[in-house]
This record gives C-alpha cells, sequence and structure tokens, in this order.
C-alpha cells in the first residue's frame, strides 16, 4: 500500500513499540507533527533540544527500551548535538530523528540547513541522510536495529522535508540485513574456562565493572558470580546500581573520586577482571601504574574497547549476560572453595580505617549529608539522576544503590544541565518511582527551562539542589591548584529557586539549617508536584578523597 | 612501521568521510588512501597505508571493523602480498635532456604518456622504491608537478579478501 513518507514514520513507531517520543516542531518537520496528532504515540515537548535528547536518553537508561527524539532541522538538528554526544559516550541506544531542508536544496545554504549527518559522523554509532522514499522503510529498521543491539549508542536519521509528503508502497521490514555489522553475543568458551582456572587461583582478585553490566542487564548473573567466588566488587560511575551497593562485598566506586579501598584493592589485586567497563582514564589514574600486580581479564562487546588503554591478558568478546551465566557454570563444576579470606579481611580493615567521611558537626549542611538523607528517605529505591562535578560525585559516593537502571548520569562527556531533562524521561519511563535531580546550583540553571515541560506534564520530579553558590568542582580545581584564584566560578548572583520553581507552576522548598534536610525531603516526596528544593549547603565542601589528575590510584589524597 | 590495510566497505555516500573523520578523531595517520570499485558495484574496495606501533594498528583494525557500512579490514602486511603505485610525472625535458629521460623511463619501464614543447609526461608503476628511485633521477631535470594514486595491495597466491 503506498504511504506518504510521514506515515511509514509513525508505522515504524508503532512498529518498534516506540511509547513515547521527546521532541520539538519547527519548519520541516511539520508533516511528521501532523501524523502524531492524530496518533496514539506519546510526544513530550521539551523547551530546548538538548533536553529532548537528554530525555530521550534517559528514557532509555532508566527502561533498557530505545530513547526517541524528533526535532528539525538547522537549530533544531544542531541544538541537539551535545544530547547526542553524551548518549554516544555512554552507549545509549537512542534514535533521533532530524528534520532536512527538501532534497533539490541540500547543499544549497537553504534557510535552516545544517549538514546534520555530517556534524554528528563522530558522535553517533552510525547516522543517515535518506535520499529516496523507497529506502525510508529500511533505514528506520536498521536505525533501531543497531542503535539498540551490539554495544548500543545513538543513530541520527535525517528526514528531507520532500520524502516525508513522497509516496512508497515498501512494506515496513521485519529483518535487517548489514553486510558489515554482527555483534558477537556469546563469548568464547575456551577463554571462558581459561577465565574461571585464573579465578580460582587468585589470592587478591577484583571485580570492576561498569556500565555494560547495567545495558546487558547481568546484575544477577554478577551478584551470583561474586557471592560464589567470594570476591570483592567495585563498579565505575556508570556501573553504580548493577551490584547492590549495601552488599558487603561491594567497594563503592573507583578511580579519581572513588573509594580509598577500592582504589587499594585495585593497586594490590593479583588478578582484576572488568565487565563491561573501558579503563577509563578517571578510573584508572596514571596508566603505567594501574594494577601493577595484576592480570588483567576483559569482559565486553565491543572489541575495540579491549587492550584499548590497558593490555589485557584474557580477553572475552561477548555479551555480559551470557558470558557470565557460561562462567557461573563453569565454576560451580570446578567446585573451588573460594580462597580470598585474607584479601577480605585486608579490604575490610581499609574500609574501616578510612571510610568515605565529612564533617558531621560543623552545623552548615553538609552536602553529602544531604544525599545521605535522600539516601536514608528514599531507601535506596529511587532513580537518581545527577548533574556533573561535586554534586555527582556525592550522589555516586553516598547513595547506596539497590537496583541497576537508577543512577542516570553523564559519564563520558560530563555534560552539566543533564540530569534535570534526564529526569524528565526517567518519570516518563517509569510514572510510579521517585525521581530526584541530584543538582549543582550551576548545572540546574543550564536546563532549568525544563520546569515548565515538568509542570506541563504533570511529571512529579524532585530537583534537589545542592546550592553552594560556585561551579563547585571548577573552584575545587582552583581551591586545589590554582592557589584559590576563583576565577568565573563564583555565582553568587543566583536566581531565587523557591520563587522560581513557584512562577513555573511547581513547588519552591528550601533548607537552610541540617535540621531543615529531613522535613524538606519528606514534604517534596509527600506531594506529587514537582519540587525544586534548595538546600544551602556549605559552599566551600570539597570532594574527597581524590586523585590528582595524572597521579596514581596508589596516590589518592585523603583530606 | 607501515602497515597496508585493505578494506571493503559498502559503496554509499558518506563512507570516505567515516573513514576519513576516524582516522582524523583518533589521530591516526594515514600515508596513502585510494578507493575505487569492486566486481561487485555495491562494494569499493580501500587500501589505507598507516604508520603506527603494534598497539595502534590493532585500534585501527578494531575502529575500522566498528564502521557500520565496513565489510571488512584485512592487515596485508601480515602476509606475502603484492604492491603497487601509479605515479605520473610532469618533467622539464629540453632537447639535449630528451634522450637520456626516455633512457631512464625505459629502463624503469615507465611510459611517456604525454609530450608537450618543453615538457615530458612520465606513467610509471612499481613498489614504492622503484618509484622513488625514479623520481630521484628526473629530480635533476626539473620535476613540475607528479600525481600518485597512492598504493595499492593484493595478497600473493589463490587466496583473497571477499565480501
Ligand atoms: C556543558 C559543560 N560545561 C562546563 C563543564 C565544566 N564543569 C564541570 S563541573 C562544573 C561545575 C558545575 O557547577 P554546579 O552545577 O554548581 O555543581 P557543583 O560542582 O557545585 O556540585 C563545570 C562548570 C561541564 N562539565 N559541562
Amino acid at each position: 500500500m503506498k504511504r506518504t513518507g510521514a506515515e511509514v514514520f509513525i508505522e515504524c513507531l508503532y512498529n518498534e513499540k516506540v511509547e513515547v517520543i521527546f521532541g520539538f516542531p519547527g519548519g520541516a518537520v511539520l508533516q511528521i507533527y501532523d501524523e502524531l496528532f492524530g496518533s496514539e504515540i506519546k510526544h513530550i515537548l521539551t523547551r530546548h533540544e538538548q533536553a529532548a535528547a537528554h530525555a530521550a536518553d534517559a528514557y532509555a537508561r532508566s527502561t533498557g527500551k530505545t530513547g526517541v527524539c524528533l526535532v528539525t532541522s538547522g537549530p533544531g538538528a544542531t541544538n541537539t548535538v551535545t544530547g547526542i554526544a553524551t548518549a554516544y559516550m555512554d552507549s545509549i541506544p537512542m534514535v533521533v530523528f532530524t528534520g532536512q531542508v527538501p532534497t533539490p536544496m541540500i547543499g544549497n545554504d537553504a534557510f535552516q540547513e545544517a549538514d546534520i549527518v555530517g556534524i554528528t559522523r563522530p558522535v553517533t554509532k552510525h547516522n543517515y541522510l535518506v535520499k529516496d522514499v523507497d529506502d525510508l522503510p529500511r533505514v528506520l529498521k536498521e536505525a533501531f536495529y543497531i542503535a539498540s543491539t551490539g554495544r548500543p549508542g545513538p543513530v541520527v536519521v535525517d528526514l528531507p522535508k520532500d520524502i516525508m509528503s513522497a509516496k512508497t508502497d515498501r512494506p515496513y521490514p521485519n529483518k535487517v540485513q548489514l553486510k558489515g555489522y554482527n555483534p558477537t553475543y556469546s563469548g568464547h568458551l575456551g577463554q571462558i574456562k581459561k577465565v574461571a582456572q585464573e579465578i580460582v587461583k587468585a589470592k587478591r582478585p577484583v571485580l570492576y565493572t561498569g556500565g555494560g553490566v547495567i545495558i546487558s542487564g547481568c546484575h544477577k548473573e554478577l551478584l551470583k558470580l561474586a557471592e560464589l567466588t567470594r570476591i570483592p566488587v567495585t563498579n565505575t560511575l556508570l556501573g553504580l546500581g548493577g551490584f547492590p551497593g549495601t552488599n558487603p562485598l561491594f567497594l563503592g566506586m573507583l578511580g579519581m573520586h572513588g573509594t580509598w579501598y577500592a582504589n587499594n584493592a585495585i593497586t594490590d589485586s593479583d588478578l582484576i577482571i572488568a565487565i563491561g567497563a573501558r579503563f577509563d582514564d578517571r578510573v584508572t589514574g596514571k596508566i603505567s601504574e594501574f594494577a601493577p600486580h595484576a592480570k588483567i581479564i576483559h569482559i565486553d562487546i565491543d572489541p575495540s574497547s579491549i587492550s584499548k588503554n590497558v593490555k589485557v591478558d584474557l580477553p572475552i568478546v561477548g555479551d555480559a549476560k551470557n558470558v557470565l551465566a557460561e562462567l557461573n557454570k563453569e565454576l560451580k563444576q570446578l567446585k573451588a572453595p573460594p580462597q580470598t579470606r585474607d584479601w577480605l579481611t585486608k579490604i575490610e580493615q581499609w574500609k574501616k580505617e578510612h571510610p568515605l567521611k565529612y564533617n558531621k558537626k560543623s552545623g552548615k549542611i553538609k552536602p553529602q549529608f544531604v544525599v545521605e538523607e535522600l539516601y536514608r528517605i528514599t531507601k535506596g529505591e529511587a532513580i537518581i539522576t545527577t548533574e556533573v562535578g561535586q554534586n555527582q560525585m556525592w550522589a555516586a559516593q553516598f547513595y547506596k544503590f539497590a537496583n541497576p537502571r537508577s543512577f542516570l548520569s553523564s559519564g563520558g562527556l560530563g555534560t552539566i544541565g543533564y540530569g534535570f531533562p534526564a529526569a524528565i524521561g526517567a518519570q516518563m519511563g517509569n510514572p510510579d518511582r521517585v525521581v530526584i535531580d541530584i543538582a549543582g546550583d550551576g548545572s540546574f540553571q543550564m536546563n532549568l527551562q525544563e520546569l515548565i515541560t515538568v509542570v506541563q506534564y504533570r511529571l512529579p520530579v524532585k530537583v534537589a539542589i545542592l546550592n553552594n553558590r560556585f561551579l563547585g568542582m571548577v573552584r575545587q580545581w582552583q581551591q586545589l591548584f590554582f592557589n584559590k584564584r576563583y576565577s568565573s566560578t563564583c555565582i553568587h548572583c543566583a536566581p531565587d529557586f523557591v520563587k522560581l520553581a513557584e512562577a513555573f507552576g511547581a513547588v519552591g522548598l528550601r533548607a537552610e539549617k541540617p535540621e531543615e534536610v529531613a522535613p524538606v525531603i519528606e514534604q517534596a516526596l509527600n506531594t506529587n508536584k514537582p519540587v525544586v528544593m534548595d538546600f544551602r549547603v556549605d559552599p566551600e565542601e570539597n570532594v574527597a578523597p581524590m586523585v590528582p589528575a595524572g597521579g596514581a590510584l596508589k596516590d589518592m589524597i585523603l583530606v | 612501521m607501515r602497515h597496508s590495510i585493505s578494506v571493503l566497505v559498502e559503496n554509499q555516500f558518506g563512507v570516505l568521510a567515516r573513514i576519513a573523520g576516524l582516522f582524523s578523531g583518533r589521530g591516526f595517520n594515514i600515508d596513502s588512501l585510494s578507493v575505487g570499485e569492486t566486481i561487485d558495484p555495491d562494494v569499493s574496495r580501500m587500501t589505507i597505508v598507516v604508520r603506527g606501533d603494534d598497539r595502534i594498528l590493532e585500534q585501527v583494525m578494531k575502529q575500522l571493523n566498528k564502521l557500520i557500512n565496513v565489510i571488512r579490514v584485512v592487515d596485508l602486511s601480515k602476509e606475502e602480498h603484492v604492491g603497487r603505485e601509479l605515479v605520473l610525472v610532469k618533467v622539464v625535458a629540453n632537447q639535449r635532456d630528451r634522450a637520456e629521460i626516455l633512457s631512464i623511463t625505459d629502463i624503469f619501464r615507465g611510459k611517456i604518456v604525454d609530450v608537450g614543447p618543453e615538457t615530458y609526461t612520465i606513467e610509471i608503476t612499481g613498489d614504492e622504491n622503484k618509484i622513488k628511485a625514479l623520481i630521484n633521477l628526473l629530480v635533476p631535470f626539473g620535476i613540475k608537478e607528479i600525481a600518485r594514486t597512492g598504493r595499492v595491495c593484493m595478497g600473493r597466491g589463490s587466496k583473497s579478501i571477499k565480501v
């Protein structure tokens, strides 16, 4: 049957079981918006295209489904670039549809023309410009397939206006055929057997796990592996939630602002088992001194991650869920008793020696205390989004995550302004869960226009601003490495966040003393309206401990 | 070390940009790149000459493989192979030098493909050493222009790189 491009687009959304898309209209996507008008697809109108992209990203992170975003050509498309790059760095399945000028005008510097395929090439897993409506059904199918399989990532599909009104009778395919794309899902059995042998031999092993655990959904297999072998687990920032935060085998996060004991464990380890993690520089510190005594096993779906930064002794390419299931089977057959008792005793001592801590008797609201209270009151069950900077690190350190897909944070790109629009996407995907953006006062101002979006769609998102009146993390570096010269990081000139929230029709609450923190949180959680909480925290509190840039993990400064 | 990599790609617009962008974005050095259709018009073959140690090369191969439009990647430097380049050289050819240039061209099994009042254009095919040697001999006459295709390679014997 002949349908227009715009009709094929809607057909695609139904076929791919898309329930909600995030977007912002304009001239080049009028036909699509007209089709959406009568459809059952929910469309969330954000107030900036960057926010639409972040919301789609967080929808994906929190549900495991592919996030979808729709914007117009030119500025609409370029506004999504930060959101696309954010999703790319963190391997998030997302499809971004951009309008484009009509095909005969492409290349003529037409009104609102931007070469978005060229612009996004380095920050997408793949991208398409559709030049013939007969290609459209296949391209749409491929876009969703590529975004969500293998190592996931964002795909951009650029849709010229004339293609949306042109007609085709090509059916929407139910299979894709891609000569050059065939991800490996099951790990090599021989390699898995070797890994099992290494594990039973190891005296000081550590499981170092990242976002891949969340993506592949292998948290149960990971828990089983850790408990079977009694191997302690440390998470990367994106790995948080992949292992229960309260489990005695948990070491917290590793790396620059990780725990002292996690970093110690890595440095002393004789076997690192990396799962869905990519040895990022914020994790490894000085690479030549990373885990100097350890054999390194790396399980990852992306072969290019293996031996990119750190030389790997035993690689396994595959989906972590399949690999861990096989590995657990293998280990059970070996029936070798765990040998990690001394190792765990040592780690227990380290935990006691230098736990994460802050001054609890200052009389001021400490930002860490706010996060601890959020944790206590939500019992670790909330979905937490963060901005970037100190707020992000304190959230990672002090909120103990019980579940995967509950910590949504821009890890690779480190995008401030991510957390609040992300909360919109997370709430859309999880209407029954509490969603809290742990924010900094600086970051929140980067996408605060989205307050009207949460009000319009009655999303009960909560924002907890750790208001230190600084671009705190940058200030911390200026304090430590630039002699306290606070160049452009003091943001005392700030809006009244309570009044601001009220102006948008949301609820604004403020806490100025430690004893006000819990009541403010309780009050926020007891309303089903969106709430902005302004916590006036100690302005010059620092994130500790810390590995100085370029330093080795063992050189962590405790302060 | 220099490596010659053969890459089979889907013959679609934008593929060259993806590959060029990959090299520039990740800081890999390309010495030369040549591309042309294979017997299957949907598939093109590229030969990319890159410089780097084993670690860099491993990343180059993996990153190329990661591109959706890339079908196969083979490092031909790891096996017996032939490599050739075609070069056009426009060299100053005065009456008194013409005979000598001709005989040099002959010795290198090149061809004069164009003759002007003051120039010869020489076509030469060969491996790197041969081309370098010829160019060195021509420099004293005055080279006005040079155009090179970049290296193309193929493994020796009956093995072949297929989709
Ligand atoms: C888009 C963007 N611009 C700049 C930065 C650099 N940056 C990193 S952390 C940070 C401070 C953010 O300040 P605030 O939101 O108040 O958070 P705090 O560190 O005080 O918790 C900045 C500016 C960034 N990460 N992203």
